[in-house]
């Protein structure tokens, strides 16, 4: 009788009616038809979606910036940061007449993920410097080879027409965060 | 005699057609009723609030492989199902569904055909519904359908007796064996079930166990039995025994309606018929769609209780049947004999 929780159970004979049992039966008919009015639980799925909460880490993208040009600039601080290891990347120079096509005078010339490696931390979003790398509100398709989960640059850059809205991971703390020189997490190396 | 003829070919088609679809929307019927009591949505994708379902299911059971066991005796396998299904059919054979339509001045009961020995028939053509189940389970070759086989028939045998003394109560009152003419009776007097409340309740319980519906679906049982009798069927020969068990549900649900609940009779009729200024035929099709309503009605209630009860197990299920039921019909016949007696209207 420490936590008061304890039931005691009473073993009484039963009365003729809840012998019957047809009360007991009756009351359960009424609960089942009354649940005929409740609310349904179901979301019909394909016509229906529910919306992701505004931190969900999905596929990644590689971002443009506003001239249609890669941000990325193959520096590997993603594939550092990368806890799972799933990031290769090989960096190449930018040659003459490319401006248009890379921000900086390097860009990657391979960028991979393995979908099946990367666990949708963040990370590598976090650690990049020139904001190139989101993780976003699309999932990963299903596919039956382990090679197709390899993406390519073909598969995490934006195409130019249709640029992926990452603003709805962006909210107003990570922003912050990522402006703060001394990030939260690192408090507590510096005794503060 | 051409329009008689006619006349037969014309009502059974429409009888067994009708006995097929409302079997064919009562499987789409308990998907719905079992999704809205669990607070789903049910079957939705099929056409317009899914009312395709049955043929996409029906079509489905059709393209299925079809598999004999090579252990299986093969002509016994393909029987079980066919008989199970020609059963189920043949019952729907003596329900008056309506008082009767006139043309040129003659007079066609809108029913079969009205034999004088018809609950009797009903009896006789059910219990062959067993040997549906019993040879199929037997033909299987295969343990667990054998136990199937085994727990249909003795609980179908058990529920049977119960049953039937239950309507010999019922017969006792209205002294005839044609479903026309007890429909009839209950046209002048009240329903059935205010003289045989007990009656109707006995036979209640054991219509849910002649159609092996929850809480007395022991024969198929997946933890138990894998599948029950119908373990080793597939395509549409177990089409064939889902289905059969929906047409003896709403042919369960109009004998109830008949026997207990004054068939296509309803309160004030001739009242509402006058009031209205129907000519005949117009007042045996109202009667017949509030006949339908009774019939809806106790197909719902099938299910509610599939539902919302959890099934029996085996020995409460025959504790049930031979202890309790069958004691008390035995009382309900007593009982309705002293009431006759009291009130002077022994036959």
């Amino acid at each position: 009788m420490l936590t008061n929780r304890s039931k005691i159970v009473v073993k009484k004979e039963m009365s003729f009616l809840e012998k019957l049992w047809i009360p007991a039966i009756l009351s359960g008919m009424m609960i089942t038809f009354k649940h005929i009015f409740y609310k349904k639980a179901t979301v019909r799925y394909p016509d229906q979606k529910r919306p992701f909460a505004p931190v969900y880490r999905g596929l990644h993208v590689l971002k443009r910036d506003e001239n249609g040009a890669e941000r990325c600039t193959a520096c590997g601080l993603c594939a550092v940061a990368c806890p799972a290891e799933a990031i290769t990347m090989i960096a190449d120079e930018r040659q003459k007449g490319e401006e248009a096509l890379y921000r900086e005078e390097k860009y990657a010339s391979m960028y991979e993920i393995n979908m099946l490696r990367c666990i949708f931390c963040g990370l590598c979003e976090e650690a990049c410097p020139k904001e190139a790398i989101f993780l976003t509100d699309r999932t990963v398709p299903s596919e039956f080879l382990r090679e197709t989960f390899i993406f390519g640059k073909d598969k995490l850059v934006e195409k130019i027409d249709q640029p992926i809205d990452v603003r709805i991971r962006q909210t107003q703390d990570v922003l912050e965060f990522k402006t703060d020189p001394v990030p939260l997490h690192n408090q507590m190396y510096n005794g503060q | 005699m051409t329009g008689f003829l006619i006349y037969k070919i014309v009502i059974v088609v429409i009888v067994f057609a009708m006995a097929l679809v409302i079997a064919m929307y009562s499987t789409y019927a308990e998907r719905k009723v079992s999704a809205v009591m669990q607070d789903r949505v049910g079957p939705n994708r099929a056409g317009p609030f899914g009312l395709l379902q049955p043929l996409a299911d029906g079509l489905k059971m059709f393209m299925k492989e079809e598999i004999i066991p090579n252990v299986a005796n093969k002509w016994l396998f393909i029987l079980g199902p066919c008989i199970a299904m020609l059963t189920a059919c043949m019952t729907a054979v003596v329900i008056p569904f309506g008082s009767g339509l006139v043309f040129d001045g003659q007079l066609y009961p809108m029913q079969i055909t009205d034999i004088n020995i018809g609950v009797l028939y009903l009896f006789g053509v059910v219990s062959i519904g067993v040997y549906g189940i019993m040879i199929g389970g037997w033909a299987s070759n295969n343990k667990y359908s054998l136990l199937g086989a085994l727990r249909a028939s003795s609980q179908m045998i058990s529920y049977e007796i119960a049953m039937g003394l239950a309507i010999i109560a019922l017969i006792m009152t209205t002294g005839t064996l044609s479903l026309s003419e007890i429909a009839k009776q209950q046209d002048a007097g009240f329903a059935n079930v205010v003289y045989q409340p007990l009656g109707f309740l006995i036979f209640l319980i054991c219509a849910f166990a002649e159609t092996n519906r929850a809480p007395f679906d022991l024969p198929e049982c997946e933890t138990e039995l894998i599948g029950g009798y119908h373990t080793e069927y597939s395509s549409m020969k177990l089409g064939f025994y889902l289905f059969a068990e929906y047409i003896n549900m709403f042919i369960s649900s109009a004998i109830l309606a008949t026997l207990y609940f004054g068939g296509y009779n309803f309160p004030f009729q001739h009242e509402v018929q006058e009031f209205l200024g129907l000519g005949q035929n117009a007042f045996a099709l109202l009667q017949t769609v509030l006949l339908f309503g009774k019939i809806f009605f106790f197909i719902f209630f099938f299910m509610w209780v599939r539902w919302t009860i959890p099934r029996f197990r085996y020995d409460q299920l025959m504790h049930l049947g031979w202890r309790i039921l069958l004691p008390l019909s035995f009382l309900n016949i007593v009982l309705t004999g002293l009431g006759m007696w009291a009130t002077g209207q022994l036959h």
